[in-house]
């Protein structure tokens, strides 16, 4: 007899049809090397739904013109248009006011920001920032860049041989120095889930700010920022099936509106005379110059498409082909995984005994198969496991267990020629 | 596809990559550098003995990479032990050309031997990608020589 969870998992991916998510996707049917595409790299970069790219395009071909200028019509639409983009993503981390978004190029710009930003206002030389041993570049080198200009200091919380983020040991670093813990939500490459919650509430307790670097982490899990209650939370647009080249920054307003501004331009200012310039109130005092307008529209509607299927309802999907997947691969011989954590999201590591990632890659590929190799831009967390690359496959919504089959079918090619 | 696949990791790239020749840290080398591709993750240090005469007395490696860069680092501290610098040049800027699917109708009589044991990298022309991994080690005994420390192919 199945429990009443596996059974309640069951009703769930029987009610998910991921058929029906491939057929919106049209990358996916294309033919790679005469296979068919098993895109297996959706962490680096989601592929895009039609109802995205056919929105975008409307947008361009008859509601463009720039935002926040015109009093004409088609600027109106547009403004509308972009300006409900940032509402449909306040709702989407339920944000207290769609003022609380910031949009940006992407993640990484959205770190930038708040490094250079709050960085420069609210840190000083001494101050402490904690990140953890399995941050993306992204999140290591604004934060060294700042220790260059003000020298703060740069403590790491460390994980476990399995990839397990060690709660108590990031305890122990938090201290009165503490000013900021600057996270990961979801590890890139381990695919280990951060007990975020737990670090907001720690390092409140010592006093300090958080930041998340939601990347990995809202492509696979719900939500809520007041309920998180860390005064940041970043995340990019085209790994959530929307366009490249726009991002968001989330922060709490009052904390927004008393940071500077970190690039100078038009469209953040209050008042400009040659003596003295005034600066507009959260978002628009961080979105100086013409914004990324249609790829705002774009990522509103991949929200919207994601919203209507249901993270949660990805998120099982991509659970049980994450669980196939790690089967599968374990019973290749001579390949390690590498990030087992006990609560992990749909990425999955690996190495083959005697072949680097590369050649895996290359390899995969002429059967169609998308993995990316290299140290995904984490080579602290490489050093941490002794590695210097390894093959990554990380799932989307649209993953299914024949992606993960062709993935075994080429991976067993790879073994051929190599032995 | 198959067939480049085949054509790319021939068994004497294979061999190579598995038992490089030259793999060793030399005491009396003169010169070395660091190359990196920093994309990949391939790291190697090439080191060089260079005597009076310009030329090469003995060239080693060390390192970590794809089959490709090891291959490619094994085959040319082979094959540049006992040339002058400006020789290895010369080879080097062919072995580009060649790696790249440009022309290489002028390969002088001297290195026809050389290029046609080096030509089994040649599959590397199917895999754009690729062709920074094969020549890494030439763009690393180039710094080498060259009093440069590190050097990256991107």
């Amino acid at each position: 007899m199945p429990t009443p969870n596996t059974l309640l998992q069951s009703e769930i991916e029987a009610d998910y049809n991921v058929e029906a998510i491939r057929a919106d996707f049209p990358a996916l049917n294309l033919k790679i090397n005469g296979h068919p595409l098993a895109f297996l790299d959706s962490g680096a970069s989601a592929q895009k739904p039609s109802i995205v790219l056919d929105r975008m395009d409307q947008a361009y071909r008859a509601e463009y013109a720039n935002v926040h200028r015109g009093a004409y019509n088609l600027s109106q639409l547009a403004t509308e248009n972009y300006e409900g983009a940032r509402r449909t993503v306040a709702e989407f981390v339920n944000a207290k006011s769609p003022n609380e978004i910031i949009f940006t190029r992407n993640a990484t710009a959205a770190i930038n920001l708040v490094a250079y930003s709050y960085g420069r206002k609210f840190l000083s030389k001494g101050d402490e920032v904690i990140l953890s041993n399995m941050e993306h570049h992204a999140n290591i080198v604004p934060w060294q860049q700042l220790r260059e200009v003000i020298g703060i200091k740069i403590k790491i919380a460390p994980i476990d041989d399995h990839g397990n983020f060690l709660v108590n040991e990031f305890e122990k670093l938090l201290g009165e120095k503490t000013k900021l813990v600057s996270m990961t939500h979801v590890s890139n490459v381990l695919g280990t889930i951060v007990p975020i919650k737990e670090i907001v509430r720690l390092s409140h307790n010592a006093g300090a700010h958080v930041l998340i670097d939601g990347s990995q982490g809202i492509v696979h899990q719900e939500l809520d920022v007041q309920e998180l209650d860390a005064e940041f939370y970043a995340f990019t647009g085209h790994k959530l099936y929307g366009p490249s080249g726009i991002g968001v920054l989330w922060g709490k307003l009052d904390l927004l509106n008393e940071m500077p501004p970190y690039e100078g331009g038009g469209d953040m200012v209050e008042n400009v005379t040659f003596e003295k310039t005034t600066f507009r109130e959260a978002p628009a005092r961080f979105e100086a110059g013409t914004p990324a307008i249609v790829e705002a529209v774009g990522l509103a509607t991949a929200i919207d498409y994601v919203t209507q299927i249901g993270l949660e309802n990805i998120a099982n999907h991509e659970s049980s082909v994450l669980s196939y997947a790690t089967k599968e691969l374990s019973q290749i011989a001579g390949l390690q995984i590498i990030g087992e954590a006990d609560n992990k999201a749909a990425i999955i590591s690996f190495q083959l005994d005697g072949v680097h990632a590369h050649d895996v890659a290359t390899i995969v590929d002429s059967k169609g198969v998308a993995v990316r190799a290299g140290h995904h831009c984490a080579q602290p967390l490489m050093d941490r496991y002794g590695v210097n690359a390894t093959a990554r496959a990380s799932l989307g919504m649209y993953s299914n267990t024949d992606d993960i089959d062709q993935l075994i079918g080429a991976l067993n090619t790879v073994k051929e020629i190599f032995n | 596809m198959d067939d480049d696949i085949r054509e790319l990791y021939q068994e004497v790239i294979l061999d190579h990559g598995k038992n490089p020749r030259n793999f060793r840290h030399p005491a009396d080398s003169t010169c070395e550098a660091n190359g990196n591709n920093p994309l990949c993750g391939d790291k190697l240090t090439v080191f060089v003995k260079v005597g009076i005469d310009k030329k090469i007395e003995d060239a080693a490696f060390e390192g970590r990479g794809c089959a490709i860069s090891m291959a490619s680092a094994s085959m040319m501290t082979d094959i540049v032990t006992g040339k002058k610098l400006e020789q290895v040049n010369t080879l080097f800027d062919i072995f580009h050309r060649m790696c790249r699917g440009d022309a290489v109708d002028d390969v002088p009589i001297e290195f026809e031997d050389d290029m046609d044991k080096l030509m089994v990298l040649s599959g590397v022309q199917q895999f754009p990608m690729r062709v920074k991994c094969a020549t890494l080690a030439w763009h690393t005994i180039n710094a080498a020589v060259r009093g440069q420390k590190v050097v990256s192919t991107e």
